[in-house]
């Protein structure tokens, strides 16, 4: 059957008259399109700009495995960036989940602690980056590891996505129905089987949603580093070492007081196309997973 | 008699509302009772307050005493053992989002078995004993999501029959099925109180003349009748219970 015949049919014309009878219709009509071509051109000059100017650079110098001035890897900051991926997780995945199972599971409605822990989670979700840098360099570059670390900024950004982690964590959680912890209960199954056998396995995309979110986070995130993890440019020898990640890397790139020269620019545009091709991918995954999980 | 369970003039409040009066019901042992009664009169309260699922409210306070072949099982009693030995059916289907064998090794996994040739044995008994194991035989390692939800309430009731209870507790488990699955639960629970003890909460009259020994009818937080079925629908006692069966109430 052509699609004139179907009966919900509605040809142009006919379209066009309803419009022009309504035109307040029509100029919102004209408003959303406009807003939908706005932004998706905003996109796209944003990133044919970035890969026009960047692709051509992306050489086999730019991934020595050891950084020079002479040739800007980006290798050493690659790894860092994975390090420091990992390790802020390994602080902030622990602590952030179970938070969330002591609020949904444990704490009886209207407990203190819990609006306690409501406020600080979104306070600290408030706080720009910036201050938590600033927090940070005090507490771990003055007083406790004595200098730049790559473990002083991991916990600095555990503290920057730990809310990320608690809130998407306490939604999931939340919205595993009460039928099953029923059903679970009623079979003799105590609290904690209930939470790590039917609980978590449901809530899990949810979850790790947050965990993604804060990937992209800790891959991105280039102020609370600088006072913290530092901006050395190579893989540190020890965790209580600086070492700087791709967004700092690109960062110093262009702050070098050479950068004007196109070496340093043509090296921070490279940079900065496999720092965006990092996100996408952390994004593509993410997407993977979740729907992995849920056809489950 | 035999009884089973003993309710002895318990009074229940969610905080200052009180959802129990003074109710007293003696449960026979391997017979079904059913608690009928319109809508909010405290059936699935008092229902749940048997294996202690109200624990789970905060503000729900109860009064009285509860007793499992005359052990109180509000005193000393564990109770997850006392889940284990009083197990429940839900109005809504609830299996878990794992696969038939899972769902119903579940429960006897939490009670410690682990040997795989018990586990096999348990699942097939219990599934054939909710009438359920030719349709799910093939299918085993299946997620349980994928049946209908006639099937999937009758995989409740054997993952309910997995931890070898006493006492089966069921709120209205029919309420959500079409007439066929309805038809099959039924045949099912009068194959069960052969062996198990059964309550259940039903809004279908028809059923519980259908299927249960005694029946108890509810009103308003009281217990107003309870007596053998048949007796109850057709000589009832109480002017209450003879508006509310003939429709009358109101
Ligand atoms: N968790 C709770 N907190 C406060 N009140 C409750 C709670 N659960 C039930 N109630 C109240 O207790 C009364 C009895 O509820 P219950 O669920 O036992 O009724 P029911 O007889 O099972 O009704 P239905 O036939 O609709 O399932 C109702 O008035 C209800 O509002
Ligand atoms: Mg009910």
């Amino acid at each position: 059957m052509s699609k004139s015949e179907a009966i919900n049919y509605i040809p142009f014309k006919q379209k066009l008259r309803g419009y022009l009878k309504h035109p307040m219709s029509l100029f919102l009509l004209i408003l959303v399109i406009g807003a939908a071509v706005i932004t998706v051109g905003l996109v796209a000059i944003l990133l044919g700009h970035l890969l026009i100017k960047g692709i051509p650079h992306i050489k086999p110098h730019l991934f020595e495995w050891k950084y020079t001035t002479d040739n800007l890897s980006m290798m050493p900051a690659i790894i860092n960036t994975f390090i420091m991926v990992i390790l802020t997780l390994l602080i902030a995945v622990p602590v952030g989940i179970s938070s969330a199972i002591y609020l949904v599971e444990y704490a009886k409605r209207g407990n203190k602690v819990v609006s306690v822990i409501r406020l600080t989670t979104e306070t600290l979700a408030g706080i720009p980056s910036i201050v938590f840098g600033l927090f940070g360099f005090i507490v771990f570059n003055t007083m406790i590891f004595k200098g730049y670390s790559m473990i002083g900024g991991a916990l600095t950004l555990s503290m920057m996505v730990l809310p990320i982690i608690i809130r998407t964590t306490e939604e999931a959680l939340i919205s595993v129905p009460d039928l099953f912890r029923e059903g679970s209960f009623g079979l003799g199954a105590g609290k904690l089987r209930t939470i790590t056998r039917i609980v978590l396995p449901y809530a899990m995309p949810g979850i790790l949603a947050g965990i993604i979110l804060s990937i992209g986070r800790i891959v991105g995130e280039t102020a609370a580093l600088i006072f913290t993890a530092g901006t050395i440019p190579g893989v540190p020898k020890a965790l209580t070492r600086s070492g700087r990640t791709l967004s700092l890397h690109l960062f110093e790139l262009v702050q070098n007081p050479q950068a004007p020269t196109d070496r340093y620019f043509n090296a921070a545009y490279a940079t900065a196309v496999v720092l965006l091709a990092l996100v996408v991918l952390v994004n593509a995954l993410s997407s993977f997973i979740a729907k992995k999980l849920s056809s489950k | 008699m035999n009884y089973k369970m003993e309710i002895n003039n318990v009074n229940l409040f969610y905080d200052k509302f009180q959802a129990l009066k003074d109710v007293t019901i003696p449960i026979a042992e391997k017979q079904i009772t059913a608690f009928i009664g319109p809508s909010g009169c405290g059936k699935s309260t008092l229902l749940k307050s048997l294996n202690r699922m109200n624990d789970l409210i905060e503000g729900c306070l109860i009064k009285g005493k509860m007793l499992l072949d005359g052990e109180d099982i509000y005193g000393g009693m564990n109770v997850d053992i006392l889940r284990k030995r009083v197990g429940m059916v839900f109005q809504k289907p609830n299996p878990f989002s794992m696969s038939i064998y899972d769902n119903i090794a579940y429960g006897p996994r939490t009670h410690g078995i682990r040997s795989k040739a018990a586990l096999d044995e348990i699942v097939e008994k219990s599934l054939k004993n909710a009438a359920i194991w030719n349709e799910t035989k093939d299918r085993l390692k299946k997620s349980a999501l994928g049946m209908s939800g006639g099937q999937q309430q009758r995989l409740c009731i054997a993952r309910a029959l997995s931890v070898s209870p006493e006492v089966i507790l069921m709120d209205e488990p029919t309420s959500a099925l079409d007439p066929i699955s309805t038809g099959k639960i039924e045949e099912l629970m009068s194959e069960l109180k052969k062996e198990y003890t059964v309550i259940i909460v039903t809004h279908n009259m028809q059923q519980a003349t259908r299927i249960s020994d005694t029946t108890a009818f509810f009103l308003l937080g009281e217990m107003v009748e309870h007596n053998v079925t048949r007796e109850i629908f057709s000589n009832p006692k109480e002017k209450r219970t003879e508006d509310y069966i003939t429709g009358r109430f109101g």
